[in-house]
């Protein structure tokens, strides 16, 4: 496009039509990708109703979804919220898949949607195909194909074994979701790795023997007689692969008495939980990138005169409520607004890069002042998530503006005690606090199956390692453990034992129901 | 890049998950939904309805580290005055941090609020009711028969094509009239080529082949893969088809008498009647007919809306219905039913003549007769009215009659249910205490 042209304004008041959101996704992307470099996906736009809008929440934001009653239950919520006005819908959807799916609402006026294009279908899509947690979890060209597998095979499961037994299957699977994820995927030790290791070592005896150590006394250890039934219960639970994190996982490959159809069921929803992980661990660097983008993008656009100054205003409107932070005091205060923190973030990133103060070439020594803010964001967003990210850009004068401060929190007593504040003194701690709050693994409790008596009461050992004290929260894990026990088939124990003392603090047991 | 207009797609996709979900709340939903009924004006009856339930088999539970235990860390935006050292005190009832642990959904498990369309409403409300003894099937009104499937035809519109039978008659013509595969010219041409690439050409052959791969080309085009003459289509005949027809008379007393908190009830329960049978018949006919010490039939409107006033005379209603009913519906061909609601006040000598009419000319040309008489709520031990006095001789004797007494909103529902509930048989028993 010649820029000639192109100086009259792409459009002027509300009104959107197909023939414009294609010329106005055109200057996007011709800025989005020739200027900034960014690398997408194929992007696909689809315009929705409200409606549709409200199915796809409903479902956890996929399209495609099997059914199950809890997205009916959410739809419901969300509806009457919705329609009292409570609650104002997401002005866009976007999917990690590729083609990249972005969902834009009819109702929007054209600013909002060249915004939703520039914010989803360039930042978010960038992101999705850049970041290294999506590129490792996710596969994105195959997973609208398994949606609609799942959908099929559970309406083909409904209308084989009733409406009942697959709801009673999936709400268990629902439950166990969060611990239905391998974060460290095992690399499986074939029997010539081992035999090959062995000869390493041999070999290593071999050409470093010497006959003086031979001479040297042995301590003579009191080693216990291992009992034929102590190595049988080893060998088992070697077997089964124990201790296995992955709930889901270990029930769908174990469990005794469950049919296959059952299993098939359970690894749907394992894999489907598996797919938001990433998604889980990102969100300030992922709403971040996208804020930062559409800001950057419809800036530009601005400055070519190819939106009116009304558009502008409208854009900067929309754009400053979705990145407010409320203080702790407010009552609208919820935690952090990760597109506030994460558009900071970002803008920080990029002035640390161009006009760096003294403090920061202190503390950011290799992209202080480099002058290549992409560049250098490009490289956070491929290679970091939310805590690392934190722990790597976050400035000492991002904490002065958001004034942060951390608390420390003892629930015997009645009061709580300022830890740290934005001071030189309090930067690091600050930080890492902040980051540890994002670590899906410290957030998420440790749970793992420690034992499964196979040969006796068929009893499942599940255990907490509790860090800090911190107990499950007795109600849920109560009804959750008889989720487990359901699909297990038998007596169901969870130990929460002390990470560091090793003690027991808490038991809870769960029977199947008849 | 595309851009797809997705609007026009099929609404409604989450249908299928609201029915699972209401389903798994039926239970706590129809409570609610009667809990609701008492609650409102007799105007608002018929609607929709924001639901508030409790239900234990919403709760969607996963493994959560609890609040209430141990020790931790977080940072809060927004310092203004806080020093390192510092200690607050925790705001009451919550855990510490100004509102940082407040479940950020807003989602309190328990209560769950959420509306029904009145369709649900209306289902919910009317279950499993049925009208008792719907026995004469007659027919009736010829001019809406219903569309039966009636065999086959060489014509229709193209959403009638009966694809297996088209189908099946196009492969029988195009084996019959040996119509060559797609593969057979390919692996003609195919050999052809082969022919034609060796050294030593056979021309001959070659000559031959070409003028095979003709014909069959020739023939692929003159024989269609689907010649008009395989098109068949479905084909459906209008048949008449008997049905039920029923009357519904709702009688009511609108006498001085009544006061405006029992014309309330006496409307409810009219209200959820017609609703009910609007809902589940629609053949059936509504007959409404007020009275004081004279009766007359009213359209719905007059019936639940106007109020009048006057003294009472209960026979006239009844003659008004003997006389819609022989100008109208004969009872050879027609279910009768009637529901009579009133506060038990009668002209003494009025009841002798209403149980003789009753008896000989309403009771045998009756499916079913309801009378409900409603009282005021303070009245516990019920003082025998006229009416219920005159009434419990004919119910004794006559199955169909059923009577009962309703003094709150909250039991409109049970009786109703009690009357509709698929048999009339356990009314009777009730009657007689």
């Amino acid at each position: 496009m010649t820029a000639v042209l192109t100086r009259r304004p792409l459009f002027e008041g509300a009104e959107w039509n197909f023939e414009l959101l294609k010329k106005a996704y055109d200057a996007i992307e011709e800025i989005g990708v020739a200027e900034m470099g960014l690398d997408l996906y194929p992007n696909q736009i689809e315009v929705i109703t409200a409606e549709q809008m409200l199915d796809a929440y409903a479902s956890i934001g996929m399209p495609n979804m099997y059914r199950h009653w809890s997205f009916g239950k959410h739809f419901a919520r969300e509806e009457v919220l919705y329609r009292k006005g409570a609650r104002a819908l997401a002005y866009e959807l976007v999917i990690n898949s590729n083609p990249c799916i972005n969902y834009v609402m009819e109702e929007n006026t054209m600013t909002m949607q060249m915004l939703v294009m520039a914010h989803a279908a360039m930042g978010h899509n960038h992101f999705f195909k850049n970041n290294y947690l999506f590129q490792q979890w996710t596969d994105a060209s195959a997973i609208l194909d398994y949606l609609r597998f799942a959908k099929e095979y559970v309406a083909e499961c409904e209308e084989k074994y009733g409406l009942d037994a697959v709801e009673a299957v999936l709400d268990s699977a629902h439950a166990l979701m969060p611990q239905g994820i391998s974060r460290h995927p095992v690399r499986r030790q074939s029997r010539t790795d081992k035999q090959e290791r062995e000869i390493i070592r041999r070999e290593y005896h071999e050409a470093t023997y010497n006959e003086l150590w031979r001479t040297i006394p042995r301590l003579q250890r009191q080693e216990k007689p291992i009992t034929p039934e102590a190595r049988e219960a080893e060998e088992e639970s070697q077997s089964l692969g124990l201790p296995q994190e992955n709930l889901l996982y270990f029930l769908e490959k174990h469990a005794p008495k469950l049919e296959d159809w059952k299993r098939e069921l359970l690894r749907i929803v394992r894999m489907l939980g598996q797919y938001f992980y990433p998604q889980r661990q990102t969100k300030v660097m992922n709403e971040g990138c996208a804020t930062f983008v559409h800001y950057e993008i419809m800036s530009r656009l601005y400055d070519k005169g190819l939106i009116t100054e009304g558009a502008m205003l409208e854009f900067m409107h929309s754009h400053s409520s979705v990145i407010y932070q409320p203080r702790f005091e407010d009552k609208h205060f919820s935690g952090f607004n990760p597109y506030a923190l994460g558009f900071a973030m970002m803008r920080d990133i990029k002035r640390i890069s161009e006009e760096p103060s003294p403090e920061d070439r202190d503390w950011f020594p290799d992209i202080a002042g480099n002058g290549d803010a992409l560049g250098n964001l490009k490289e956070a967003w491929a290679n970091f998530r939310d805590d690392s990210f934190i722990l790597q850009y976050l400035s000492p004068k991002l904490m002065r503006d958001f004034r942060l401060f951390q608390i420390h929190d003892n629930t015997g007593s009645s009061f709580v005690e300022v830890k740290a504040i934005h001071d030189d003194a309090g930067y690091r701690q600050i930080r890492r606090v902040l980051a540890e709050q994002y670590d899906a693994a410290a957030r998420d409790p440790d749970i793992q199956v420690v034992n499964a008596d196979l040969s006796g009461g068929r009893r499942l050992t599940l255990q907490h390692r509790v860090r800090r004290g911190v107990l499950l929260d007795k109600d849920q894990c109560d009804r959750t453990l008889q989720h487990v026990a359901h699909l297990w088939g038998y007596r169901v124990k969870m130990l929460e034992v002390d990470a560091e003392s090793g003690k027991v603090l808490k038991e809870h047991e769960a029977l199947p129901l008849p | 890049m595309h851009i797809i207009d997705r609007r026009l797609n099929p609404k409604s996709k989450s249908l299928g998950n609201r029915q699972r979900f209401l389903r798994r709340a039926k239970a706590e939903i129809r409570e609610a939904v009667r809990d609701a009924l008492k609650r409102r004006k007799v105007s608002e009856v018929d609607g929709g309805e924001n639901i508030r339930i409790r239900s234990k088999g919403l709760r969607e539970p996963s493994f959560a580290l609890g609040s209430t235990t141990g020790e931790r860390d977080f940072v809060l935006p927004g310092n203004r005055e806080y020093q390192v050292g510092d200690v607050i005190r925790k705001p009451e009832g919550g855990a510490g941090g100004g509102g940082q642990k407040g479940s950020p959904d807003g989602e309190g498990e328990d209560d769950f609020v959420f509306s029904l369309t009145r369709e649900e409403f209306l289902d919910l409300f009317f279950d499993d009711l049925k009208l008792p003894n719907l026995v004469k099937a007659k027919l009736k009104d010829l001019r809406s028969p219903e569309p039966v499937r009636a065999g086959l035809t060489t014509d229709g519109p193209p959403a009638k094509l009966n694809r297996i039978r088209t189908m099946r008659n196009s492969l029988a013509r195009r084996i019959a009239l040996r119509r060559p595969r797609l593969s057979e010219i390919e692996e003609l041409e195919a050999q052809i080529a082969e022919e034609e690439f060796r050294d030593t050409q056979d021309h001959e052959l070659i000559a031959k082949l070409r003028a095979r791969l003709a014909r069959l080309v020739h023939l692929r085009k003159v024989v269609a893969y689907i010649d008009p003459i395989d098109l068949k289509y479905n084909r459906h005949e209008r048949r008449p088809k008997p049905k039920t027809q029923a009357v519904m008379f709702c009688l009511m007393d609108v006498s001085a008498s009544m006061t405006e908190s029992l014309k309330d009830l006496a409307k409810r329960f009219f209200m959820l009647l017609h609703l009910f049978l609007s809902r589940h018949y629609a053949e059936v006919d509504i007959v409404f007919i007020r009275h004081t010490t004279t009766a007359q039939e009213v359209d719905e409107d007059t019936f639940f809306r106007d109020t009048e006033s006057g003294g009472t005379v209960i026979s006239t209603a009844l003659e008004e219905m003997l006389r819609v009913v022989s100008e109208r519906y004969p009872p050879e061909d027609w279910n009768i039913y009637a529901a009579q609601a009133s506060d038990g006040h009668n002209f003494d000598d009025d009841m002798e003549r209403c149980v003789t009419m009753l008896e000989q000319d309403i009771l045998p040309i009756c499916q079913y007769f309801a009378y409900i008489e409603v009282m005021p709520e303070a009245q516990i031990a019920p003082m025998q009215s006229v009416a219920w006095a005159g009434y419990s001789e004919v119910a004794q004797s006559y199955p169909h009659f059923a009577m009962r007494r309703v003094s709150s909103p909250s039991e409109i529902y049970p009786v109703f249910r009690e009357l509709f509930s698929g048999t009339a048989a356990g009314s009777e028993e009730r009657a007689a205490r």
